[in-house]
């Protein structure tokens, strides 16, 4: 039996360009997070209480697209979605078109632990949260200047249009399509330079064993208004059961239909495979052309991360003194 | 080898003593879908287009929750939620918060083949429904009086919650006063393997009586309620937070993919290691194969085989 564990991501996908003072930006918010997290496991707090805790700072922060900082739907608004996962029982919460809720995560937690249901949306969701009492704020908030040019680009580029399998025609007429030129690189269907990846996600296994998944994010620039990708959604964007903990990130749909964190709870339960073993399996073989990137943990204080696509933003730390955070391979 | 078909009407609490006339009717439409289904399989069409047309079918009838039928939330409203799933691609598609689709699993393939995305809720899935032209109604449609009438007994009786992990006392107490023990049950369900070995899965669902507005469950989650791929197709019904934890459909794949059992033991394990009286199932396999097991007291199903074999039920076969 291992110690405690824990891994967060801020996206997979990155663009080769990203000017380094963002990278070292990107860098200081996971170390953070990552101490915020090992701070809570040192004295004690469950599992599902780090992810939580570690994942509400990650959207609180505008840097990455969760909370503060997502990405906007084609009409410019911020659609919010999150998940959470309780390896013991698996018990999980989730939520889909959060536009005013300033933690996501937390409104997904009390769904699992004050509704009878796991998962509300929308305007319900919404309701939900005004008769919890969770902070509110109105939309603009999580709007940022970044995000509303960079919306500006993706529409210029038209690429939401296009399956990412499609290859899009009459970009070199855009000036989106000139930074495609010079970055060839492509997630979900838009050029690198204008893609929001950064889904935040955490997954913990704590001292006693008790793995935990949160995954939030504001999902896909342009998106279509009432879009619904992997993060909420159990077994594709988060799992946890009792030997793992699992969040995704990278393209939603790939991530889908690949039932990709379930995937690597199925191969440790019904292959016997490591965790290390597990994730690059699901990795190399569960998606297809698509392209993600996921950290997990298992119940003997193993941590693991995997991507197939260009760099994923990461931090990793475990008991035994080990902290990593890095960007590329 | 040879096509197969299996569909089901829900699974649940279905009492032994369900008079004829709300047996009948039931029964008469599970055999009507399985010829729609059975005749389009004899004329070769492909397994996703037979799925989607006999949930269609299966939604129009409003003795299940889907579609015209489907049970209110706790507002009184309808909100409707489907999926579908071709099990050679894994392409799929997917919607929730539907009022006014008549056909939500219709709309759930144009998702998957019209958009870039797989799933789209509420709002922006009805704007989508009205830029690509399809049928749409009234939301009073779908609304019938007998599921007025739950809904008064279901908020009579408070039983608001059905988690069967976070059991709320006084609800349990009054549970028997359900008028007819079979109002949480009806969502719908479609698999079928094609001449051609095509897999594909459909479901669709008006979810729980009573439940809260916003309310998404199993049936529109990949992996949980729908899941096809080369191995096995899926469609499974019954509590949908259950469903959703187990990660019901998916596993039966997973299991005969990783651990090599067949399409039988596969769903039997899954079913089995759910909580008893939350989840059931339909399947069928590449070769042909079909099995329908449930761990509640009934599930409305119905299937057929290319080798003559033709079965409608509700519950296990010892009781029928």
């Amino acid at each position: 039996m291992g110690g405690w564990a824990i891994a967060v991501h801020g996206g997979a996908g990155v663009d080769p360009n990203l000017p380094t003072e963002r990278q070292e930006e990107a860098k200081r918010l996971l170390t953070h997070c990552l101490n915020l997290g090992i701070s809570a496991l040192r004295s004690n707090l469950s599992a599902i209480d780090v992810v939580e805790l570690v994942v509400r700072e990650l959207e609180t922060d505008p840097l990455f697209n969760s909370g503060r900082g997502s990405a906007l739907t084609e009409k410019g608004t911020v659609e919010m979605e999150a998940s959470i996962m309780d390896g013991p029982k698996r018990r999980c919460g989730a939520v889909s078109g959060i536009t005013t809720v300033k933690n996501p995560i937390s409104l997904a937690r009390l769904v699992m632990e004050k509704s009878p249901h796991s998962y509300l949306a929308f305007a319900g969701a919404e309701e939900f949260a005004r008769n919890q009492g969770v902070e509110l704020v109105d939309n603009d908030y999580f709007i940022t200047e970044d995000n509303v040019g960079m919306l500006k680009l993706a529409k210029e580029a038209n690429s939401i249009l296009f399956d990412y399998r499609i290859p899009i025609v009459g970009l070199e007429t855009c000036s989106a399509g000139a930074a495609a030129t010079e970055s060839p690189l492509q997630m979900n269907g838009l050029p690198i330079s204008v893609y929001t990846p950064e889904t935040v996600g955490c997954v913990v296994v704590d001292k006693e064993g008790r793995c935990a998944a949160a995954t939030s994010t504001g999902g896909l620039m342009n998106k279509m208004t009432g879009r619904i990708g992997d993060s909420p959604l159990i077994g594709a964007g988060t799992y946890a059961c009792d030997l793992c903990g699992v969040s995704c990130t990278g393209e939603g749909e790939a991530i889908i239909r690949g039932t990709l964190a379930r995937e690597v709870g199925a191969v440790m339960e019904y292959k016997g495979l490591g965790l290390q073993e597990a994730v690059d399996y699901v990795v190399k073989e569960r998606l297809d052309e698509g392209k993600a990137g996921l950290i997990a943990v298992s119940n003997n204080g193993e941590v693991a991360c995997g991507f197939n696509t260009n760099g994923m933003f990461r931090g990793i730390a475990s008991e035994d003194g080990f902290m990593e955070v890095a960007i590329w391979e | 080898m040879g096509w197969a078909i299996a569909l089901h009407g829900g699974a649940g609490d279905i009492p032994l003593s369900l008079p004829p006339e709300r047996r009948l009717p039931r029964e008469d439409a599970l055999r009507h879908c399985l010829n729609i289904g059975v005749n389009a399989l004899k004329s070769q069409q492909h397994a996703l287009g037979i799925v989607e047309l006999v949930v269609r079918e299966l939604e129009n009838h409003p003795n299940f929750n889907a579609g015209r039928g489907s049970v209110l939330t706790s507002s009184g409203t309808v909100e409707m939620e489907a999926c579908i799933m071709d099990g050679n691609t894994k392409r799929c598609g997917a919607v929730s918060g539907l009022t006014t689709v008549v056909n939500p699993i219709s709309l759930a393939r144009l998702v998957m083949e019209k958009t870039p995305h797989i799933y789209l809720a509420f709002d922006g899935a009805e704007a989508f429904a009205r830029e690509q032209g399809v049928d749409t109604v009234d939301s009073t449609h779908f609304i019938t009086p007998e599921n007025i009438e739950r809904l008064k007994q279901a908020k009579e009786a408070n039983r608001v919650q059905i988690d069967y992990t976070q059991p709320i006392q006084k609800e349990v107490k009054v549970e028997t006063h359900a008028a007819d023990g079979d109002s949480q049950i009806g969502t719908v369900g479609c698999v079928v393997v094609d001449n051609h070995g095509n897999l594909a899965t459909a479901t669709s669902t008006g979810g729980l009586v009573n439940k809260m507005v916003g309310r998404i469950g199993d049936t529109p989650v990949i992996g949980a309620g729908t899941y096809a791929n080369r191995l096995c197709a899926v469609s499974a019904t019954g509590k949908g937070e259950a469903i959703i934890r187990c990660t019901v459909a998916r596993d039966v794949a997973a299991l005969m993919e990783f651990k090599g059992l067949s399409l039988e033991e596969a769903a039997a394990s899954v079913v089995e290691n759910a909580p008893i009286g939350t989840v059931g199932l339909v399947a069928v396999s590449p070769s042909g194969e079909v099995t329908m097991p449930f761990n509640t007291t009934g599930m409305f199903r119905a299937c057929a085989t290319e080798d003559g074999y033709s079965e409608i039920g509700i519950w296990s076969s010892r009781q029928n």
